[in-house]
């Protein structure tokens, strides 16, 4: 009813400046930055997600190399390469959001929690960022201290799972 | 044939039931037909010890007296005999132990809701030996010397007889009491869930199900739970309504056939609203193994559901309470609802011949449908003083007499179970009638617990002679919670909350619940309270006693406390509170109710959270190096950090020695990586990081490093670590390991809301970098060879970004421990091939790892401080002999610095203390004063905050924060220790090269 993966390495990063530094880093990246609030963009192997007013983070294939420095460099920003800082988990399948819920307090209905969506939550007693990919499949980051709980939480919320 | 001595403590070793065709059957108190059970499915349980036959569907309780058992327990406090009230959470006096194997063992567990299954076995509490011969019954002899209040006022005896240490308090915790907590583990899982609805209906009676089946139809996010295992609530004992056209209980299978087909409506039986918490978050223990013989390995026992509703509707019902009268609580006086539950439900008759008591309208139908299954009711004693009404006339019609304005004077006891019951009527006259069964109904309580966790206001209803609830934003009661007393209207108010229209009800009768008023005799030996023995009697003595407010009353008497917090007793509290203190009962108000409605377990409210998801452990990149190295890890916050690394036979001491000479003679390497890490980017990041610490930063050139200090508001060192700056508008800063998210905070914190116009952007990188401190004389020559640059010029405070051993790395010269140093930062997958290569190399020049003990003695040799440990939230950089920022216009906290109490010459000061015997360790937190022996309440002039063996100094040291200390340098103190003072003398908190010249090297 739900998998579990650990995925595989990825290049992140953090940008932070204004509607400017946005639409630059969106040209040098090949995706336009979302500016909705709690929304995130995908085209190819990379992925836009808006954490905060102004704070975004980059996501890309490991080893990827935007050419986003060069692109920012006359313009005030903050641009943070953190790929090592965090893992990765996917969770797929129709019971994934239940699963979740066994730590995260937001509500994970579509209604509220539409395909796109990302946000800084809790999973028990950890922080990370979850991205609602499709209707029933959710990325998670992870702080890298804490993947190993995040994995073992999740196995550990689907036994003996209820079916809704 | 069951009978009263079938209880004798010998038969009960018997098997108990008849035999047919060979096997146990369920025994004669069974009818022949009715009820909501599966007869074709027998099922074989055990009480203390002896074997007996239920049906799949019967509780503990109703299988119990299928078997004419009504004996179950012995009181708390006098150990009388018990029988079963109720038929529901409210029960008082039938509280079980269930065991299934050694860990699960659960005590106290109401036999009214547990559900029979296949070799269930269940013991009696509260008894020894058992439950027909109980020794603590002598406990009731003894009941007049054993008033409320006893247990304050024996412990106000003769001082220094120390009588309750040494003799009440031993005695009372063997004789009261209730069941015995397990003693090992519990085995099973529990599980813990959130969600959120539109509507969250708690109780699926019909109020519930109406509200449900109109927000369901209406596409709302509903969530419909209750607490038996069996939705219907009173509909299920409704066997002469018609609703919508058809049947009550057929109207209840196709309102729950309906609702499971709504994918936006879940029901949840066997899930109990334990609390009703602010903004509408409720708390549901959802039972799910407890009803099943072989649960299997998957199943959680237990699911904690957190809901968040916008809307809750509470549809809880109403419970009955019992009548007051002399000896009140034997086994066989039961709710007359309760009677009628166990009839229509588990067809079970709780008595051939029944006497019935009451003061409201329900009770009747009692006697109707008991009359109607064959038993015998050989009397209605209605203590108003007329019984008017279809109810009564239909009861007269079916030929069974009626007493108005009685009262019941008392009850008699055979073979521990009620055998006659003493009427008066109202002319004065007094009589006797035999009868298995007493039935009684003193009205009905509505169930306002969870509304008034929610803060729902109580008010006074005189038809009720109870408390209602009235409504809060978000928060609806509807039903007989609410004051309803039909069907009809119960089902109106459910759908009027949807403005829907409800089903259509033709009832041949009024229902249950009936109100009434709270009536009965108060003298003799008249329980209120059955699960705490609290009589009529303790609660007037009580308030004699000067007590006067509901909830002092509620402590003295112990009246509303234990598992059932009252429910059935509470209101006779309150109205005898009142009639004591002269008052009106809406004068004296309620007790507070408070979650859990019902006893939660433990184990529901742990959920997952145990053993490695009881806290996160986190570890660094290099933590499987460590574990290779053999090392002795400590915790440091949520971190395992390496602590030392010994070598065969070496003891703490002796590594640690090992460890600190070696990394001073050539180098040391080390694992740093839990430092906190924090990139400040942007135009205006010098100016920020400039206000935000002690240090001046603007003037900082790119390349370099600074050790820096951060106050709070308040003027104290919160925290310290190297602002790095790697270009004009790009800093690397560290911190604490334990400050890491405070100062992100307090960093995130000043931008956001005192400096928005600043320019500047704040990124954790924490978790990034992986850090390897190589710290000694030698650490350079082994880094050179693997950087591919060249770093023999850098110079201390230094950092560059350069690439070493292949891996992108951020270079640092900087020390913690008095030695030319570096750390080195990589991204955290580059740190494992780093330390192996930079481990071969240490160990071909004979350099060692050390861990944070030897950090500690290293740093504490060159008097460098620890946060936490130097500093304690009151501590100034002056204190610590730290810059002060006096040429800085301003800075996070030095305002504060300038208050009159921060610039007393006598504070607290860092200083070394070196004591005269160079052999002994002084102990942290160790108070320093001026004499060996001083008088008891001498004030401390500072106290220990660190002390180590130093190899260096081959002698102990110690750090300490001093009054005055920098004016005390060579002055003898003493060190209080619980074998006389340690004498002191002292020094500069520098030990060791305190020119830098090993730093600079």
């Amino acid at each position: 009813m739900v998998e579990i993966m650990v995925l595989p390495p990825a290049r992140r990063m953090v940008l932070w400046g204004d509607t400017a530094v946005a639409d630059r880093a969106g040209a040098a990246f090949g995706l336009a930055l979302p500016h909705q609030p709690c929304r995130a963009v995908e085209a190819g192997t990379r992925a836009a997600l808006w954490l905060g007013p102004g704070e975004w983070l980059l996501l890309g294939p490991d080893g990827d190399d935007p050419p986003l420095a060069p692109a920012l460099a006359d313009l005030p920003h903050s641009l943070v390469e953190i790929s090592d800082g965090f893992a990765a988990l996917a969770l797929h399948g129709p019971g994934a959001a239940r699963a979740l819920s066994a730590g995260c307090p937001l509500d994970l209905h579509e209604a509220a929690f539409p395909v796109g969506m990302v946000t800084r939550t809790v999973l028990g007693r950890i922080g990370i960022t979850l991205w609602r990919r499709a209707a029933a499949e959710w990325r998670l980051e992870v702080p890298r201290s804490h993947a190993a709980y995040a994995e073992d939480f999740l196995a550990e919320a689907t036994r003996g799972m209820p079916g809704f | 044939m069951i009978g009263a001595s079938r209880q004798e403590g010998m038969m009960q070793r018997l098997l108990v039931g008849r035999m047919f065709q060979g096997r146990l059957v369920p025994d004669s108190m069974r009818t022949e037909a009715g009820g909501r059970i599966d007869r074709a499915r027998d099922l074989r349980f055990r009480f203390d010890g002896v074997d007996y036959l239920g049906c799949e569907g019967d509780t503990l309780a109703s299988a119990l007296l299928a078997n004419g058992i009504h004996l179950v327990g012995r009181s708390f406090k006098y150990h009388r005999p018990r029988g079963i009230l109720s038929a529901g959470a409210e029960e008082p006096n039938a509280l079980v132990t269930l065991r299934r194997d050694g860990g699960r063992t659960t005590p106290n567990l109401r036999a009214t809701q547990i559900e029979l299954y296949e070799g269930l076995e269940a013991t009696s509490q509260n008894r020894w030996p058992s439950l027909s011969t109980d020794f603590g019954a002598l406990a009731s002899l003894a009941a007049p010397l054993l008033p409320a209040g006893f247990f304050y006022k024996t412990m106000l005896g003769p001082r220094g007889w120390k009588l309750w240490h040494r003799l009440f308090e031993p005695l009372l915790r063997r004789g009261a009491g209730l069941g015995h907590a397990p003693t090992q583990p519990d085995p099973d899982r529990y599980a813990r869930y959130h969600d959120h609805c539109d509507v969250l209906i708690v109780g699926a009676g019909p109020a519930g199900l109406a509200a449900a089946l109109a927000a369901g139809r209406e596409g709302q996010r509903v969530i419909l739970c209750d607490e038996q295992a069996e939705p219907g609530g009173t509909l299920l004992t409704e066997i002469r309504a018609l609703v919508d056209g058809i049947p009550a209980r057929e109207f209840l299978a196709r309102s729950l056939a309906e609702l499971s087909a709504m994918p936006n409506v879940r029901v949840m039986p066997r899930t109990t609203a334990f609390g009703l918490y602010p903004h509408n978050h409720a708390g549901l223990a959802e039972r799910v193994t407890d009803h099943l013989a072989a649960p299997g390995q998957d199943l959680p026992r237990e699911r904690l559901w957190q809901i968040r509703a916008a809307r809750v509707v509470l549809a809880t019902g109403a419970i009955e309470r019992p009548l007051l009268f002399p000896n009140n609580d034997r086994p066989g006086v039961m709710l007359a609802g309760a009677a009628r539950d166990y009839l229509l439900r588990y067809g079970v008759k709780v008595g051939n011949h029944v006497v019935i008591a009451t003061a409201c309208d329900s009770a009747y139908l009692t006697a109707l449908d008991l009359a109607a299954a064959g038993v015998e009711v050989k009397v209605v004693l209605d203590l108003r003083s007329s019984a008017e009404g279809p109810l009564p006339e239909a009861v007269r019609k079916a030929g069974i007499p009626i007493l108005t304005g009685g009262r019941v004077l008392g009850t008699h006891l055979r073979r521990l179970r009620l055998d006659s019951v003493l009427l008066g009527r109202a002319d004065g006259r007094t009589r006797w009638f035999d009868c298995d069964a007493l039935l009684v109904s003193n009205g009905h309580t509505p169930t306002a617990h969870l509304a008034a966790h929610a803060r729902a206001p109580m008010h006074w209803n005189d038809t009720w002679g109870a408390f209602l609830p009235g409504s809060i934003e978000g928060v609806a009661s509807i039903g007989a919670c609410a004051g309803a007393t039909t069907l009809a209207e119960a089902l109106a108010q459910g759908a009027a909350l949807f403005a829907a229209v409800p089903p259509p009800v033709e009832a041949e009768l009024p229902i249950a619940p009936a109100p009434g008023t709270l009536q009965g005799a108060e003298t003799g030996c008249v329980f209120v309270d059955l699960q705490n023995d609290v009589t009529a009697q303790d609660i007037r003595m009580a308030v004699g006693e000067g007590f006067r407010s509901v909830e002092h009353v509620k402590r003295y008497t112990a009246g509303g406390l234990g598992t059932d917090q009252g429910k059935t007793g509470n209101m006779a509290l309150f109205a005898l509170t009142a009639a004591a203190s002269g008052l009106a009962p809406a004068q004296v108000g309620t007790t507070t109710f408070r979650p859990p409605y019902t006893p939660v377990t433990f184990g529901t409210l742990a959920g997952p959270a145990r053993g490695d998801l009881f806290d996160p452990v986190r570890t660094t990149p290099l933590h499987d190096k460590a574990v290779a190295e053999a090392a002795v890890f400590e915790d440091v916050g949520p971190w395992k950090r390496a602590r030392y690394f010994p070598r065969k036979g070496e003891t703490m001491h002796e590594a640690v020695a090992r460890e600190v000479a070696a990394t001073r003679a050539t180098a040391g390497m080390f694992d740093a990586s839990t430092l906190g890490k924090i990139e400040v980017m942007g135009p205006d990041a010098a100016e920020f990081l400039n206000r935000l610490y002690v240090n001046a930063l603007t003037g900082l050139k790119p390349g370099s490093c600074r050790y820096a200090v951060m106050l709070s508001e308040a003027g104290f060192v919160m925290d310290d670590g190297i602002v790095a700056r790697l270009a004009e508008n790009h800093f690397h800063v560290t911190t604490t390991t334990g400050g890491a998210a405070r100062v992100l905070h307090h960093m995130e914190d000043y931008r956001q809301t005192e400096w928005p116009d600043l320019r500047v952007w704040l990124t954790s990188t924490t978790e990034h970098w992986a850090v390897i401190a190589l710290q000694g004389p030698k650490a350079r020559e082994i880094l050179i060879p693997l950087c591919e640059a060249d770093i023999s010029a850098l110079p201390h405070m230094a950092v560059r970004d350069l690439t070493i051993a292949g891996a992108p790395a951020r270079l640092m010269r900087v020390s913690f421990t008095g030695e030319l140093g570096f750390e080195v930062n990589v991204p955290a997958r580059h740190a494992p091939p780093l330390w192996d290569a930079l481990r071969a190399r240490l160990a071909a020049i004979g350099g060692t790892l050390y861990g944070t003990e030897a950090m500690h003695v290293m740093r504490a040799e060159k008097g460098y401080i620890i946060i936490g440990q130097e500093t304690d939230g009151t501590v100034t950089p002056g204190d610590l002999g730290l810059p002060e920022g006096r040429a800085k216009p301003d800075f996070v906290g030095k305002r504060s610095l300038t208050r009159p109490d921060m610039l007393l010459p006598d504070r607290r000061q860092l200083v070394g203390l070196l004591t005269e015997n160079p052999a002994v360790m002084l102990e942290e937190g160790a108070q320093l004063v001026t004499e060996a022996s001083p008088p008891p309440g001498t004030p401390a002039l500072g106290h220990v905050t660190s002390a180590y063996h130093s190899p260096a100094l081959g002698r102990s040291i110690a750090l300490a924060l001093l009054a005055g200390g920098r004016t005390r340098l060579g002055q003898r103190l003493f060190v209080a220790g619980p074998r006389g003072g340690i004498a002191v003398t002292v020094a500069p908190p520098v030990f060791l090269d305190p020119e830098g010249a090993r730093l600079h090297g």
